[in-house]
């Protein structure tokens, strides 16, 4: 490849096919729909989309979104890692059915587990009974939005870290306990640190989803303004009251912080690949 | 590991204490009990609360039955755009050498990291009454916002990536080699692809087509903003349930979600089942 040419030469066929539908498709479906909301955005202006952003309706809403998903995604992170170790390391009855349970928060469409979570953790339900009792309300209430986006990013630690646990090779291990390392001392300090690259890129999907979840929450979210509305739901919202500029803004600002998200996901791989070697 | 099993009085070094397995485990099956499993038998206890009767009786409605078919429909024209896209994206990105590859790959999983709703949105913007693209379509009868074509759109564009990056890694390592090969014999193009690529990819098709299909008959904020919510014209499954259980009819709305359960239970189970008998041919089994 010398500089200028944008595509090799290349004796493979069906470059033009292959590139035609990949391009075609690509800008039909994904490219064209975002450009028009980019596009909506470019002609309300920086004003005009402040103006929108700035009320304390919406702007509770995004920090709602925000820092709950970062919350749930740093409960995913502990809980998903312990999960991981206990599926590659223990043996014990189950342990495939378990592993495979893992997945259903990917397999279940959101509306069933937003419903099924809200019976559940309703004050009238089996575990929001449990919780009401010593006056812990579950759902309709900022833990019911922390639940349901606990359930939706559970899988993503899981599996990132898994795969780095069952290369890890257990000389290592043995190497820190002969040079008089007590288990939890090699835990922390042999272990966990093989396990950080692959965790935070975890924490970093869990979070880009739940940002901006929306089947899941609304229904055990209660949805009050100010105190447990979503960002996804005040686009809802407005596109029902066909305020079409304001839900493009509040998209916008959504769609950046996907974008912050995604370049995290990105810049965490490239340090973990030069720390690591690999990912 | 298996020295252990026949060895059991020695501990190795990298082994934890019993103490420690057994609180790891308490906590690890804990947690997936109160997240995972307790939803579940919430879905089926609800939808089996007036017994079986009541739940047959709720899904051969009207308006239900209108939503499985409206489903199976979009699914249908959806997952299968979605595995020519995927092969084709493939294609071009593991067998030809181009500048902006990389760019190229994030643009195509740019849909996992943007929100339904915004998804929708965007679809709103772009083919809604209210666009010159949208007024076009509408004046020649054509809609899409309120209607099947918005709602396929919608789907397309949640799952886009789901098919092209299970393919990708799998066709980067299996390499160009043995096309070349079959070119240089003088095989034609389509000969090349279908008697030596297919055969290499297959199992990654199908594990990403049966992703794609999960999502795709799952998804509800995308759909929920470009559908309308148009009771027997335009309500998927998904959307049935919320609107279901809206208006309290618990029983109707947890047969239908358990009929959706039992979907991403079969789902999984042939996913576990590709990922135990396939794995070396599913290069990103353990990637998502």
């Amino acid at each position: 490849m010398t500089r200028r040419i944008w595509i090799a030469r290349s004796p493979m066929p069906g470059r033009g096919l292959s590139a035609g539908i990949t391009l075609s498709m690509l800008s039909a479906v994904v490219l064209l729909p975002i450009g028009a909301l980019i596009w909506q955005g470019a002609q309300f202006g920086p004003s005009g989309l402040w103006d929108v952003i700035n009320r304390p309706r919406v702007w509770a809403a995004l920090w709602l979104s925000f820092r709950l998903a970062f919350l749930a995604a740093a409960f995913n992170l502990v809980f998903g890692t312990l999960l991981a170790w206990v599926l590659v390391r223990y043996r014990f009855a189950g342990r495939r059915l378990v592993d495979a349970a893992v997945d259903l928060p990917f397999a279940l469409p959101t509306a069933v587990a937003g419903i099924a979570l809200t019976t559940l953790y309703a004050p009238n339900g089996r575990l929001g009974g449990l919780a009401a009792q010593i006056g812990w309300k579950i759902a309709y209430t900022q833990w019911g939005i922390f639940l349901a986006l606990v359930f939706v990013g559970l899988p993503f630690v899981t599996r990132t870290v898994q795969p780095v646990i069952e290369e890890i090779d257990t000389e290592v291990e043995e190497a820190s306990a002969t040079l008089g390392a007590s288990r939890i001392h090699t835990i922390r300090r042999v272990i966990l640190p093989m396990l950080t690259p692959a965790a935070l890129t975890g924490f970093a999907l869990s979070m880009a989803r739940g940002v901006g979840e929306y089947g899941s929450v609304i229904f055990i979210a209660g949805n009050i303004p100010l105190k447990t509305e979503i960002a996804p739901l005040l686009i809802v919202i407005q596109l029902e009251e066909y305020n079409y500029d304001a839900a493009g803004a509040i998209g916008l600002a959504m769609l950046a912080i996907s974008f912050v998200t995604l370049l995290a996901i990105n810049l965490v791989q490239i340090w973990s690949r030069r720390r690591i070697g690999h990912v | 590991m298996s020295d252990a099993v026949f060895i059991p009085r020695f501990r190795r070094a990298s082994d934890d204490s019993p103490l420690m397995r057994l609180v790891l485990i308490a906590v690890a099956l804990g947690g997936l009990a109160l997240l995972v499993v307790m939803p579940l038998v919430v879905v089926i206890g609800q939808a089996l609360a007036q017994g079986w009767g009541a739940a047959i009786a709720s899904l051969a409605s009207h308006d239900a039955w209108s939503a499985i078919r409206l489903t199976l429909l979009i699914t249908a024209i959806a997952v299968p755009l979605n595995a020519a896209f995927g092969i084709a994206a493939a294609w071009f990105i593991t067998k030809f050498d181009f500048r902006g590859k990389a760019f190229l790959i994030t643009l195509i999983d740019l849909p996992f990291s943007v929100s339904p709703v915004v998804a929708g949105l965007c679809i709103v913007l772009l083919f809604g009454a209210n666009s010159t693209l949208g007024g076009i379509l509408i004046a020649h009868g054509h809609p899409v916002v309120f209607a099947v074509p918005g709602i396929v759109l919608a789907t397309v564009f949640v799952t886009f990536p789901f098919v092209a990056r299970e393919l990708i890694p799998v066709m980067i390592e299996q390499g160009r080699a043995e096309e070349e090969a079959a070119l240089t014999l003088g095989a034609s193009g389509w000969r090349v692809f279908a008697s030596v690529t297919l055969p290499n990819i297959r199992w990654a098709l199908l594990y990403g087509t049966l992703l794609c299909t999960a999502r795709a008959m799952g998804e509800f904020g995308t759909v929920a903003v470009v559908s309308g919510k148009i009771r027997g014209q335009t309500a998927t499954m998904p959307i049935t349930i919320e609107m279901l259980y809206n208006e309290y009819l618990s029983v109707a709305a947890f047969s239908m979600a358990g009929l959706l359960t039992c979907l991403a239970l079969i789902t999984l189970t042939l996913k576990t089942g590709l990922e135990l008998r396939h794995a070396d041919a599913l290069a990103a089994t353990r990637r998502h």
